[in-house]
């Protein structure tokens, strides 16, 4: 048997893209009405929801900050994510991993200096893996903190960027990633010159070669964040719509002072 | 960046999980060919002017490779459905096809239909997996049929029922034999090619005329047992008898290797008798003979097969005769040609070059007392054939009186020989006989059925005439399955333009030590053009030495994941024929670039040692240098500059010293127990207009050569030190594993008989003992011990230093604990990857992630030991066939030594043309008794009853006639006439008599 080809020769990877093209992106904000601010996020079959607390008064005394929020992260693969169903711990050292890229990337991302003596809570939970899972989450992540109107310096896109077969691949899933080869996943701030906030690299990869599967890793996140930003404003004006709407019909007040929350969530950046 | 537009999910069900994946279908796929108004320019594949384009489905390509890879079959659309079926059946023909799709001569188009949005279908309940692929296939026939002008696109396919649902879309579909016989006329060629088992199945309008033809042939053979096997009707196959026993199911075969009713193994087919091989199989500890057509039950060469042991009175031992001589050899022909149940196998024995590695016409295996029986087998299932894609080489057998050869229409069935024995013959249908009657041929194999005497195969492509030198160089590359076809434009793109010259930039590098001052020169064979390596040696303050050894800097040139790598690695080496040069890397580089020539600077990799006059090695180093050679010498003419003390020039002086230095090394390394060992090695002088060899002698190895041999040694030694220390899981080595003692038995036996003890305990006791070998009467004798001792050696590899265990690193004939090659990268690619290591651990450039990479290595390393030994066993047989050329037209009587007494003759071996055979006893008194050797024929029985004549003693090694005349014992000194002869198959070979000594003239006699 020759070995499984990654890209074949006329240039179409097993799933029918390109090298440099990106899976289908979906997202969807605003999905659990009891959370602040929540989304959905799926890069292909890898489907990720984010849900968001706060911020709330920290509940630890000790922990709180006088001059910053403090933000809780709680990462968790579904029993039913993966072909295979087997329960996973919370605790286990890949999802520990995983909390800490989730919970670094949005404290550099999350203006806490506002929010001074306050907390925020993130659960990020992977419905469905099909790699890639830890961009996934970071974006989920992010638009969920922007559906809870925290402000933010930057909406971060994360996206992951992979070498197999002498090619730089865009955006592996599975069974790409378990090609063996390397796999580079960033985190940007488009807004800021790409600032990279998370970068973690499974893998050797040789300088040069490393370099161009950065590059093409950043341009992916752009083009993410680009989505994100579409899909966030959407979003927005969905619920200013309904806002206008309901101000008409004279219900829920409430609400409407979370949409106007959110609206300037978005206008901050 | 670029959004998919839409998708669709494809489930596959594996064992239990479910497994979803994403299928992506896109609309910027295109059709590839000028005529279709949608295609942009940059997809252009197929040629507009095509008379018509085909779709070729997978069996096609699975069966009908030969009749795609004609020049003639060219404008092919494979859709990507096809290409992934073909991957998962068979990797051989996939690469094949990998390589027509990436050829632009053949403008074979790979259509993505799988992720086309037109194309794309999604089983129906209820449809198997196969008519999906068939479905879809007939789908993206039609998908072109609508866009290309009418009859332009023919759907290739030998199943009827596909042929029938793609005419209800209207899709024009042919069959590959309809297929061809449309071609007739303007390529008649192509009706040959078409594979004979397939070509019939399921092509009812070829059945008629199949028969027509067929029974001409089949009438003719008697019994009706010739090999065109099953696609005759089957009235008539219930008339042929079964020949073979039906193979096992598989299921069987799994579960009886299980219970140990069976055992498992690779057969290896005698080198002269197709109808005995040898299986080795763990679980039975030793070797399995299988001996004998019925028993063989189909296998051949190389095939994994499953066996299933005899009753132990059931076993045989090898044959302890020589296989049936020459002269009987056009006997056998004959009865071949008679009577088709005959065996056809004693061709008659064979004059070989020697081999150092092989024990002449007997197995390893079988070494161990020939008479004793050995555990005996029947094939019972074959588990994986081992049919070579790219044919094998040979001729056919002209058809017997009365049989309807002539006729241009009319399909003939004949037998082809094969070259190399091993193989049986193979029975193909031709149209072309008679103008293929005198040429060498490809033939490739197609099956083999129960009820047919030989293999079924079919026409590749004709070589040229038989006994042609170009036409046997060919065959003889064929059968090593040597690359030789010129470097592709992308490989010629990696070279530097010439005239090349050391830049400015190379100069200044601060890692490019400047060595242009040294007075380095270069030492190799007359007419090398492509130098690897160069010396130069200094005194320093101190009275010690600088000794150093420069090697052409390739990997300057040859970068890693290039076409020209690529290109590099699969060749491995460069191959070395007697007239001719297969080069790895491309002529500007290797004759020019690369290469170290006298007066200009060159690039080089050197190692510098600091060394004291009694060659104790202080310090060494390592450096990327630039070097000017003072002269390119050859063996002989160092040799003269270091024997004659009246020279005095740098040169000369270095060379003494170096020549110096070379001597201690080597007593130091003999010393540690390192073997001094011998091959017959000729030398050919070749006419410079015809190619043709004028003189052969043996090649004489010169002090210098040692000097040289010792020098590269000892880099190649220093290096692999060097890069294990740096990187112990991935450097490249060169081991040498000590061999078996049951390898050194024929040996030990030989030497007994002779009276000498050789004692293999050790590599240096064995050295030792080589040593005390002598005999006063002849001085050869210790050489030919020596050669004797060669064969008991196994051959050594390449390996990456990952692979096995630190002790295995050992090289048993150099006695040195690492080993490797570095001093050859123009000719070889371990070398260059050797570079590559080096290179790293000097900091000098990253190590290439392929060198890490521990299962590609697998593969690499592998590659190189094959292609290694493919290239010696090729620059061999170019030797043999120089031998058989220069006996062509003329008679010698030689000196020769007997190396191995069997019952019926003996083996003997003639240094002076390095070429070792069986004499016949027989032969050997109608020699004497005044008969001309010329077109003498023995009768087998004659044979027989000759032998009787004589009395074989084995532990003794000699056999003697009864009337006491005549005495052979091994090592004897003898006599041979040499002379080409006519043999069956089309093989001329050479034969050897005996003659008495008295007629040895004194100027073939040796000292």
């Amino acid at each position: 048997m020759p070995a499984a080809e990654y890209v074949s020769p006329e240039g179409l990877r097993l799933d029918g893209r390109r090298p440099k093209e990106l899976r289908q992106l979906r997202a969807e904000l605003g999905v659990l009405s009891s959370a602040t601010g929540s989304a959905l996020f799926e890069m292909g079959n890898t489907k990720v929801l984010a849900a968001v607390f706060g911020p709330k008064p920290v509940e630890q005394r000790s922990q709180e900050d006088e001059k910053r929020a403090i933000i809780k992260c709680e990462y968790a693969m579904a029993t039913f994510s993966t072909g295979e169903r087997r329960r996973r711990g919370k605790a286990d050292r890949r999802a520990t991993e995983i909390t800490m890229a989730i919970r670094n990337t949005l404290e550099q991302t999350i203006l806490t200096e506002l929010l001074p003596r306050s907390q925020i809570d993130i659960y990020v939970q992977v419905l469905q893996a099909d790699g890639g899972t830890r961009c996934a989450c970071i974006n989920a992540a992010c638009l969920a903190v922007a559906a809870a109107a925290i402000p933010m310096r930057d909406l971060v896109a994360s996206c992951a960027a992979g070498y197999l077969e002498s090619t730089p691949l865009l955006d592996l899933n599975y069974l790409e990633d378990s090609g063996g080869g390397p796999d580079v996943a960033v985190a940007i701030h488009p807004n800021y010159d790409n600032r990279v906030v998370l970068l973690q690299q499974d893998n050797r990869l040789a300088i040069e070669t490393f370099e161009q599967v950065l590059e093409l890793a950043v341009a992916g996140c752009r083009a993410v964040s680009g989505f994100m930003r579409e899909r966030l404003q959407e979003h927005t004006q969905a619920l200013a719509a309904a806002q206008d709407a309901g101000e008409q019909d004279d219900v829920g007040g409430g609400d409407g002072e979370d949409d106007d929350d959110d609206v300037m969530g978005v206008d901050d950046f | 960046m670029l959004q998919s537009r839409s998708f669709v999910k494809k489930t596959k069900k594996g064992k239990v999980l479910k497994v979803v994946r994403e299928h992506y279908l896109r609309d910027d796929i295109y059709s590839g060919t000028p005529l279709d108004r949608e295609c942009p320019p940059d997809c252009y594949k197929l040629s507009g002017e095509a008379a018509h384009y085909l779709l070729v489905d997978t069996n096609v390509v699975l069966h009908q490779m030969d009749l795609l890879e004609h020049p003639a079959v060219c404008d092919v659309i494979v859709t990507s459905v096809v290409l992934e079926e073909v991957k998962a059946r068979n990797a051989s023909v996939y690469q094949r096809l990998r390589q027509l799709i990436a050829s632009d001569t053949k403008r074979f188009f790979v259509f993505a239909n799988e992720h086309h949005r037109e194309t794309y279908v999604t089983a129906e309940p209820g449809e198997s997996p196969n008519d999906r692929n068939d479905r879809a296939i007939r789908v993206a026939a039609d998908w072109y049929t609508k866009r290309l002008p009418a009859r332009k696109l023919i759907l290739l396919t030998d199943d009827a029922e596909n042929r029938r649902k793609a005419g209800e879309l209207g899709v024009q579909a042919l069959g590959s034999a309809a297929y061809t016989r449309q071609r007739a006329t303007e390529q008649p060629e192509l009706q040959d090619l078409v594979a004979a088992a397939v070509a019939a199945r399921g092509e009812d309008e070829q059945q008629q005329q199949q028969e027509d033809g067929g029974s001409a042939a089949a009438g003719a053979a008697v019994g009706g047992g010739s090999g065109a096997g099953k696609h005759k009707e089957r009235g008539r196959s219930a008339k042929r008898q079964r020949v073979y026993e039906d193979h096992r199911p598989m299921s069987d075969i799994t579960a009886g290797i299980k219970a140990g009713r069976y055992h498992q193994g690779a057969l290896r087919v005698n080198r002269f008798n197709s109808f005995e091989g040898w299986v080795g199989s763990e679980s039975v500890g030793a070797d399995i003979l299988v001996s004998g057509r019925i028993d063989m039950n189909r296998a051949m060469e190389g095939d994994i097969v499953a066996v299933e042991l005899l009753p132990e009175d059931q076993w045989r031992g090898p044959s302890n005769k020589l296989p049936a001589g020459a002269a009987a050899g056009g006997d056998a022909a004959a009865a071949a040609d008679g009577d088709e149940e005959a065996e056809p196998a004693p061709e008659g024995a064979h004059i070989a070059q020697v081999d150092p590695g092989e024990h002449y016409g007997e197995d390893a295996a079988a070494a161990g007392g020939a008479a004793a029986k050995r555990p005996t087998a029947k094939v019972v299932g074959i588990i994986r054939r081992n049919w070579r894609t790219r044919g094998y080489c040979g001729s056919l057998q002209p058809p017997k009186a009365g049989a309807a050869g002539g006729s241009a229409n009319h399909t003939t069935s004949l037998l082809f020989c094969p070259v190399e024995r091993r193989f049986p013959y193979i029975r193909i249908q031709t149209r072309q006989a008679s103008t293929l009657a005198h040429q060498r041929l490809v033939v490739a194999i197609d099956s083999w059925e129960a009820d047919s005497l030989y293999p079924c195969g079919h026409y590749v492509r004709s070589l040229g005439p038989i006994g042609d030198k170009d036409t046997e160089t060919e065959v003889l590359l064929i059968e090593n399955d040597i690359n030789t076809s010129p470097f592709t434009a992308a490989v010629h793109a990696c070279v530097p333009p010439l005239p090349w010259a050391v830049s400015e930039a190379d100069l200044s590098d601060p890692n490019r030590a400047d060595l242009r001052h040294l007075c380095v020169c270069s030492v190799d064979p007359p007419g090398c053009r492509d130098i690897d390596d160069a010396l130069h040696v200094r005194h320093l303050p101190g009275g010690n030495l600088e000794l150093g050894v420069h090697i052409a800097d390739v990997t300057h040139f040859l970068h890693p994941a290039t076409a020209m790598d690529d290109e590099a690695s699969a060749r491995a080496t460069t191959v070395y024929l007697v007239q001719r040069r297969i080069d790895m890397l491309p002529k500007p580089l290797t004759e020019d670039i690369c290469s170290l020539r006298a007066d200009v600077e060159r690039l080089a990799f050197s190692v510098i040692w600091e060394v004291t006059p009694d060659a104790e090695i202080l310090s060494s180093r390592f450096t990327k240098s630039v070097i000017r050679s003072r002269a390119a010498l050859t063996y002989a003419e160092a040799q003269s500059r270091i024997d004659d003390p009246r020279l005095t020039d740098d040169i000369s002086t270095n060379l003494r010293s170096l020549n110096a230095l070379a001597r201690v090394l080597r007593r130091k390394r003999t010393q540690r127990g390192a073997l001094s060992l011998a091959s017959p090695e000729v030398k050919f002088e070749i006419d410079t207009e015809t190619h043709d060899p004028l003189d052969v002698g043996m090649y004489q190895v010169r002090e210098a050569n040692q000097m040289v041999e010792e020098m590269m040694l000892l880099a190649n030694c220093t290096v692999a030190k060097f890069t294990l220390r740096h990187f112990p899981a991935c450097a490249m080595l060169r081991r040498h594993p000590v061999p078996p003692p049951r390898q050194f038995e024929p040996l030990l036996r030989a030497a007994a008989a002779a009276g000498v003890s050789i004692d293999p305990s050790s590599s240096k006791t064995l050295a030792e003992s080589l040593d005390r070998a002598v005999r006063a009467d002849d001085p050869y004798f210790n050489k030919l011990i020596r050669i004797m001792a060669t064969r008991c050696m196994t051959q050594a590899v390449y390996l990456s230093s990952g692979e096995v265990s630190a002790p295995e690193y050992h090289h048993y004939g150099l006695a040195a604990p690492l080993y490797t090659h570095f001093t050859s990268p123009i000719r070889r690619y371990a070398d260059v990857l050797v570079h590559r290591v080096l290179m790293a651990a000097l900091g000098l450039r990253p190590l290439p992630e392929s060198l890490r990479d521990r299962e590609l290595m697998h593969g690499v390393v592998d590659n190189l030991n094959t292609r290694h030994r493919n290239a010696q066993m090729a620059g061999r047989a170019s030797v043999e066939l120089h031998t058989l050329i220069f006996f062509r037209s003329r008679q010698v009587v030689a000196d020769a030594r007997v190396t191995k007494v069997r019952a019926n003759g003996l083996i003997v071996f003639v240094p002076k043309y390095g070429i070792e055979g069986p004499v016949y006893l027989d032969d050997d008194a109608a020699a004497n008794g005044g008969a001309d050797g010329g077109g003498k024929k023995k009768k087998s029985a004659a044979a027989a009853a000759a032998d009787s004549a004589y009395v074989y003693d084995e532990e003794k090694q000699t056999v003697r006639s009864k009337d006491g005349g005549a005495h052979y014992t091994v090592f004897d000194k003898c006599a041979v006439r040499i002379c080409v002869e006519e043999a069956t198959g089309n093989r001329r070979q050479l034969v050897l008599r005996l003659v008495p000594r008295g007629e040895l003239p004194a100027s073939e006699q040796m000292n």
